[in-house]
């Protein structure tokens, strides 16, 4: 008897919490731009570019500290199978060190080789449109290990001849031109590259092929190109940095943020520029959106080309990828949350602490904002 | 020294010879250990269907459909290629250093040591298998790599012409011949053990048959001990051999790969290893057919692995006749 009146109860006990629940689920939809919506639950998964996880780390620890009935899982499995997973609607976000191409977005079935019949972007409604947003902006350093230089100024074409084999020595005419009046040794230039597929690469060979086509013939690719087999080849950003450590006459592009003490300055315009957070986010507002893409698809054409000093060309933009409009509201009004915490000063600032990202600037953040309020 | 070896050579279990009514302890132990020789056979086919099913459609990829791993190869062949070369080379350098070093610690511990000290370095030897393979890559990398790079650029300045030595030196010795020595390192526990045990089988009327002919310790050691020992030392060989092409993390750590098949030792580009290639891509591989792609690759090394202790099988059962040991 005692039983059975505890478990009318306790059945009561959970009718009652379930409505509480729904209602308050139904709120957290309902108050658009609200920034700091009081309740809300549920749970987001992402999965994309390991570039940005540092940072996915920080923001997501922040966010769910602040709304602790949310979870969020963040699977750092490159910006690839981000792209996929998200087109394959196994995720809500994704993260990725590129934009989907605007002919991906046209026929993501043959793109992304999703199964016939398929809904692509299977998290967003039908004919939702995909939201791209810049939001971890990376400036990439060129690290260097010659003994007693501490300082090195290097320009494209030298960039490109040094990692393309074309350039042996370090007192090569070339880079002599460049930085009068130093020391540079008779010692064997080692470039480390990437041995593994990489954002920093794609973006290194871009900067390489815009800046210098005609001393960089390759592609840019995630991909070292496997035509130079010279050079070292490092798996992970961790592993340039500790050879940029060891070996004299090393030298070697990787995040900022993992950077050694000694890192070239490269030439814009007629000046050189060490690498700075300000320079990436400049160089990064003063691209050009790229034409062709709907009003919340922020992909940045980024042009490596500037000849404007307070520029650093050298940057990756990862992006967070979602839909305008999701399938479930509830988790649209979670995404639009989560977003607009990750582009909000304090968020870009955390990033920058946390994983040496440069904060997006104020112009780029109205533009991230208004695409974040067409998310629902 | 065949006719004793015959005469001496008795130690086998004769299978059979009790008859008698068969007890339930018996039937259950029988069964529980054929059920035990069945499940091995069992997992075998399982992990083989697994790399078919999973790894033929990586095999007849087309690159575009997994852009991370064949992304720059013509064909599967001529990914898996340099990859299996390395796997094989960095395995059979590994061996030229393990080997002979194998066969003098165990020589040392089974017929020249003291007896205390002889079982302190069994211990000893024993407990550098217990250290995981992440452990020496990390040595690998930080300490041994670094270490040796004076002395490759040695090499390649005084035995440059000789073609394993040209190019240019690597700066952090992150080099095939650095992840061959380091994988010597882990394969010598293995090899030691068993050559060590097998020494200690030598009949002992042999060896005091061959001193007592006139002969030095060394000189019955050639003629008693190696003898009898050669099919032990080569299966211990092919243990290791079968670690070294396994050993995944080490190599990982320790390599610079550039995906090239090359024989020069002492150059940063390096053929990478299918373990190692494998572990390193696996993180990024999550999509389209990159995984069956680096599974298939996998495949390939099942078959090497299995060629390679065939062969050994081979050998061994070549010598069986002269060796004595059976």
């Amino acid at each position: 008897m005692k039983l059975t009146t505890t478990g009318t109860a306790l059945a009561l006990v959970t009718a009652s919490a379930l409505a509480l629940s729904a209602c308050a689920a139904n709120e957290a939809g309902a108050p658009a731009g609200g920034g700091t919506a009081t309740a809300l639950s549920g749970s987001l998964a992402g999965s994309g570019a390991s570039s940005q996880g540092k940072a996915q780390e920080a923001w997501i620890a922040t966010f769910t500290a602040a709304h602790p009935g949310v979870t969020i899982a963040y699977d750092g499995g490159g910006s690839g199978a981000g792209r996929t997973a998200f087109a394959q609607g196994g995720v809500e976000y994704a993260g990725s060190d590129r934009a989907i191409k605007t002919s991906e977005l046209d026929d993501p079935t043959g793109a992304f080789k999703l199964a016939a019949g398929t809904q692509p972007f299977g998290k967003c409604a039908a004919g939702s449109a995909v939201v791209q947003l810049p939001l971890y902006i990376s400036p990439i350093a060129v690290g260097f290990n010659i003994p007693g230089v501490e300082k090195l100024n290097l320009d494209a074409s030298t960039l490109a001849k040094v990692f393309s084999g074309a350039i042996t020595s370090w007192n090569d005419p070339a880079i002599a031109a460049l930085n009068p009046g130093a020391a540079l040794p008779a010692l064997a230039i080692t470039p480390v590259h990437r041995s593994t597929n990489s954002g920093t690469t794609e973006n290194f060979t871009d900067y390489l092929a815009q800046v210098a086509p005609a001393d960089w013939t390759f592609k840019p690719s995630g991909d070292w190109p496997s035509e130079l087999t010279g050079g070292e080849g490092a798996a992970e950003t961790g592993d340039v940095a500790s050879i940029l450590s060891t070996g004299a006459g090393t030298i070697g592009y990787l995040d900022a943020s993992r950077a050694p003490g000694s890192t070239a300055s490269l030439k814009v315009g007629d000046q050189f520029v060490a690498y700075s957070p300000e320079g990436a986010a400049a160089v990064v507002a003063g691209s050009p959106l790229e034409s062709g893409r709907s009003g919340v698809d922020l992909a940045v054409r980024l042009d490596r080309t500037t000849t404007d000093p307070t520029h650093y060309p050298l940057v990756l933009i990862s992006y967070l990828i979602g839909c305008e409009t999701y399938a479930d509201p509830a988790k649209g009004a979670l995404v639009k949350s989560y977003f607009s915490s990750m582009a909000s000063p304090e968020g870009q600032e955390l990033a920058a602490k946390q994983a040496g990202s440069a904060p997006i600037s104020e112009d780029l953040r109205a533009k991230v904002t208004a695409a974040i309020n067409a998310i629902s | 020294m065949m006719i004793l070896m015959d005469d001496t050579a008795t130690g086998g279990r004769s299978a059979g010879s009790f008859q008698g009514k068969p007890r339930p302890g018996d039937r259950v132990f029988a069964g529980t250990a054929l059920g035990a020789g069945i499940l091995i056979l069992v997992i075998l086919a399982a992990v083989t269907a697994f790399l078919l099913i999973q790894g033929v459609p990586g095999m007849l990829a087309d690159p575009a459909d997994a852009p991370t791993t064949l992304g720059q190869s013509a064909s599967f062949w001529h990914y898996v290629g340099p990859l299996a070369f390395g796997t094989v080379w960095a395995s059979l350098l590994a061996l030229l250093f393990a080997v002979p070093l194998s066969i003098g610690i165990a020589l040392f511990i089974s017929h020249y040591a003291p007896r205390k000290l002889a079982a302190l370095l069994g211990y000893v030897i024993d407990l550098l298998a217990a250290v995981p393979s992440v452990v020496y890559g990390l040595w690998g990398i930080t300490v041994f790599a670094p270490a040796v790079v004076p002395i490759y650029t040695w090499l390649n300045a005084h035995l440059g012409w000789i073609p394993l030595f040209a190019g240019t030196v690597s700066v952090t010795g992150r080099t095939i011949l650095t992840a061959a020595m380091v994988l010597a390192v882990m394969v010598l526990p293995i090899i030691t053990a068993i050559c060590r045990e097998v020494f200690l089988q030598t009949p002992r009327l042999h060896e005091e048959a061959a001193l007592a002919l006139g002969a030095t310790r060394w000189e019955m050691i050639r003629m008693a001990v190696l003898p009898f020992a050669r099919p032990g030392i080569i299966s211990g060989a092919m243990l290791g051999l079968g670690r070294a092409l396994g050993e995944t993390m080490a190599v990982a750590m320790v390599l610079s790969a550039s995906g090239i098949v090359t024989f020069q030792l002492l150059t940063a580009a390096n053929p990478s290893t299918i373990p190692a290639n494998i572990a390193l891509k696996f993180g990024e591989a999550g999509y389209g057919l990159n995984v069956n792609v680096l599974i298939g690759t996998g495949l390939v090394l099942f078959v090497v692995t299995f060629a390679v202790n065939a062969l050994a099988r081979w050998i061994v059962n070549r010598r069986k006749d002269f060796s004595g040991a059976n």
